[in-house]
């Protein structure tokens, strides 16, 4: 690292650290809400909430551990979870290929390891609209503050979340479900490549819940045999140029 | 039985090595096309494939689920932020619910 970065870094850390949990706060009070669905389902799966704040301390991610949950309750071998979130938490290697091209070249390992914690689709999402080089502790700011919210959140989900009348109980089950079709739609929406694929996916995904002999397979199996089938297909029938993919 | 703190772990592992891997190793872009194109598309149809029909069966109800559905479908295309759709779609549950109660009695 040359010594002008170096000392450029360090004057500004507490300002930039201070930015990144005011950039945080918005995913901090999301990651809350639905982290508190998550919690419920967690703890419907038999999970405590010291279980479910840890799946989420350590693991920082809707749809994984959601999907994990989903392999617990079924009891799934250890294979098909580590399967599993291999292909559900994919897309994060693409995020971070991207943020590595927002790190300045000479940035050392620690940092980025400790960045790498946080990739998650919000966090990437504000780190990447940032203009040049990401300073880590705007990184660090920005994942303190969103761990807060999305831990905090399952534990009292998990914790407490009985003590919320029961419609709203059930009525929260699906906010998840929400976050994820408003990360889905709007690109669907500008590319008939995506909107094929989010079809395509929805309804093989509707034929393996109901289809018989099918419907026999466990859920985390058939996310991933239906991501990797739909996103191989797109991508040999409308492969992505540089600018995009 | 399997132990559920070991599930926790390997979670934790697969998920951070995949976070890790790229911002550490990967210096430079990627070249292989079908490889780009492939990851590219890979969060649009996972979050579809764990998304539907699997939210018809998030509330207990499928008439409910499918008000907060439409709700969140409506929302997203009108590029609303996460927040609010997942707000929308918990509402829209919450009024078919109302809705039901009043209409069943």
């Amino acid at each position: 690292m040359s010594l002008s970065l170096e000392s450029s870094l360090k004057a500004d850390r507490g300002q930039q650290f201070r930015r990144g949990i005011r950039d945080g706060i918005p995913i901090f009070i999301g990651y809350f809400a639905v982290s508190f669905a998550f919690g419920i389902q967690a703890a419907d799966s038999s999970l405590t909430a010291f279980q479910a704040g840890l799946m989420s301390l350590l693991n920082l991610t809707s749809a994984g551990q959601l999907a994990g949950v989903q392999v617990i309750a079924a009891a799934g071998s250890y294979l098909e979870m580590v399967l599993v979130q291999f292909v559900i938490n994919l897309r994060y290697l693409l995020m971070a290929t991207a943020l590595s091209q927002k790190m300045a070249p000479d940035l050392p390992t620690g940092p980025r390891l400790k960045i790498a914690y946080g990739v998650t689709d919000e966090i990437f999402g504000v780190s990447i609209l940032k203009k040049g080089y990401l300073h880590p502790f705007y990184s660090y700011g920005l994942i303190f503050i969103s761990t807060i919210g999305w831990v905090g959140g399952t534990v009292m989900g998990a914790g407490a979340g009985k003590i919320l009348p029961g419609p709203v109980l059930a009525a929260l089950g699906i906010a998840l479900y929400g976050m994820f079709i408003a990360i889905v739609i709007p690109p669907a929406k500008r590319d008939h490549a995506v909107l094929f694929a989010v079809l395509a996916a929805m309804a093989l995904s509707s034929v393996f819940q109901f289809a018989p002999v099918l419907k026999t397979i466990s859920p985390g199996v058939r996310i991933m045999v239906i991501t990797v089938l739909v996103s191989a297909f797109c991508a040999l029938v409308w492969p992505r140029g540089g600018e995009d993919a | 039985m399997h132990n559920i703190y070991l599930y926790i772990l390997l979670m934790a592992a697969v998920t951070y090595l995949i976070r890790a891997l790229p911002l550490t190793l990967i210096r430079r872009e990627l070249t292989n096309p079908f490889l780009k194109s492939f990851i590219y598309y890979v969060p649009y149809t996972t979050l579809a494939a764990m998304t539907f029909p699997a939210i018809l069966f998030s509330t207990g109800e499928l008439v409910t689920a499918a008000a907060g559905f439409a709700a969140a479908v409506v929302l997203a295309y009108r590029n609303r932020s996460l927040m609010t759709v997942a707000a929308g779609a918990v509402c829209g549950v919450l009024a078919a619910d109302l809705l039901l109660r009043f209409l069943v009695r």
